[in-house]
């Protein structure tokens, strides 16, 4: 017999637990370094990719456009036709991301040549990656894989991963709590707003770079590159999420959030009590602008792990932050990215210390969902997002706002209630 | 907006004062708290009535599954 009496007790202190890691996440970026040497697991022929477990028969175009640019790119194909049929042919295997402690943007695709930025929790000693983000337009993220795109991961692999490798070796790591703190009073939000951040970033990192860099013209396309790219950051927030949320995992009986996160086809969430489960809907299409010549017929739906971001409190739930975001992805008015963060404060269970929201006379950006508060309040995440073209091959087409599916957080609790025999 | 569950309890002692509240309020101008539907506010407002809009809706969008469950495991 269940003493229900005893579970909102139960949750409380689990959840106050989950809360207490969260918020003691100290994030540092300490390296880059080959997929490979990171993850022991990723071996020729292996995928990871963005969102939950989804083979390649039911992959979007654009997921499925990475897949053949990346398989060109390690040489395991001669061109992209034939990587698409050894595709079919089940001659790759897919994992999630998440599955290995790793997050990419959009399609996500991580193999074992590519550099992965290292993050260290140090109040955990845990570890998390993400690859380099490319930069703008067509890009792999997006679906893009002609030969520029290629060309452009392999001069990440080549040049710039093991030269940023060796300038975070150099200057010791960057912390990133306060440059995250920084970039928040700066107008970033993390996800789609990230000009404040890489440019702090560049700024701590330009010294030990030339250090390391002997070639003038080397260097000078290195910082041209991280200087053009107002996103490159967002990569580096990805793995920080996802450093802060792994230890949140497996606190029996905790209803907190740990990973939000789609694959253009699917929605997935996992949550603390419940382990390294996960619970899908079919996912949302995003609402925003479009880049001229383009318009909702071409959108792909929502796509990525960059969710993470939101998952510890950035992006959407700090529209508030970052006014100039809300007209970029359609949200509407400076009042109206207020209104988001302060929905998003009925349902998340604490606000980050550190991180705070000036025009908000410096409260805490709200974090720590809770499953209990999305399904009793009928409020779900708000996720700022980018847009992928649903046809392979052609890259970014615009940017906006995407709900998180109801229906995730709907069979979490029913889960958790059977875990809990009360269902 | 999350709300706190209230109890009404009614006492038929009170209905004299009762009746006095409810001619008052026929007498004098209203001042509306609404619940749910936004636009029964917006209406009032652009009549010029003095409305405050509260933004609940039914725990768990009424399912009464879910509702039963939350109510084991909320604080």
């Amino acid at each position: 017999m269940v003493d229900t009496a005893a579970l909102a007790p139960a949750i409380r202190w689990a959840n106050s637990k989950a809360l207490e890691i969260l918020l003691q996440g100290d994030p540092v970026l300490i390296d880059v370094l080959p997929a490979k040497d990171l993850i022991p697991e990723l071996k020729e022929h292996t995928i990871l990719h963005a969102g939950p477990p989804i083979e390649w028969d039911r992959m979007c175009g654009p997921m499925r456009g990475a897949v053949a640019g990346v398989a060109v790119f390690e040489g395991w194909a001669r061109d992209l036709d034939e990587a698409g049929v050894q595709a079919s042919k089940g001659c790759f295997d897919f994992h999630p991301n998440h599955h290995f402690s790793a997050v990419g943007p959009m399609t996500g695709l991580t193999t074992c040549s590519q550099p992965l930025l290292v993050v260290e929790n140090r109040a955990t000693g845990n570890r998390a990656y993400c690859t380099v983000n490319e930069g703008l337009g067509k890009v792999m993220r997006f679906g893009g894989n002609d030969e520029s795109v290629r060309d452009r991961l392999a001069w990440i692999r080549d040049s710039l991963g093991p030269a940023l490798g060796s300038a975070l070796q150099c200057c010791g790591g960057i912390p990133l709590r306060p440059l995250v703190a920084r970039g928040l009073t700066m107008g970033d939000e993390m996800h789609q707003r990230n000009v404040a951040c890489s440019s702090l970033l560049l700024r701590e990192l330009a010294p030990a770079l030339a250090s390391v860099v002997a070639d003038h013209g080397d260097l000078s396309e290195m910082l041209a590159f991280m200087g053009s790219n107002d996103q490159f950051f967002l990569n580096i927030a990805m793995a920080m999420g996802k450093s802060i949320m792994d230890p949140v995992r497996n606190i029996e009986q905790s209803t907190v959030v740990t990973a939000m996160t789609r694959n253009g086809t699917d929605f997935g969430i996992r949550i603390s009590g419940l382990g390294d489960e996960w619970f899908t809907a079919p996912v949302e299409m995003p609402a925003g602008l479009y880049f001229p010549g383009f318009s909702a017929a071409d959108a792909n739906p929502d796509m990525g792990d960059s969710t993470i971001v939101e998952t510890i409190g950035l992006g959407g739930f700090a529209m508030a932050a970052a006014p100039a975001v809300a007209g970029f992805v359609g949200a509407g008015s400076v009042a109206e990215a207020a209104g988001i963060t302060a929905r998003m404060r009925e349902i998340t269970l604490g606000e980050h210390p550190e991180w705070t929201i000036v025009s908000e006379n410096y409260q805490g950006v709200p974090t720590g969902i809770d499953i209990r508060l999305v399904v009793e309040t009928g409020i779900v995440p708000t996720i700022n997002t980018g847009i992928a073209h649903r046809e392979p091959g052609i890259g970014q087409v615009g940017a906006g706002v995407v709900k998180a599916p109801m229906a995730c957080f709907e069979k979490a609790l029913r889960a958790l209630g059977e875990r809990l025999g009360i269902s | 907006m999350r709300l706190m569950r209230s109890t009404v309890v009614s006492n038929q002692n009170d209905s004299p004062a009762i009746g006095r509240v409810c001619a008052e309020l026929l007498q004098s101008r209203p001042r509306v708290i609404n619940l749910g539907l936004a636009v029964f506010a917006t209406d009032l407002d652009a009549q010029d009535v003095d409305v405050v809009h509260v933004d609940w809706r039914p725990p768990a969008g009424g399912d009464e599954d879910l509702a039963r469950l939350l109510s084991m495991l909320a604080d």
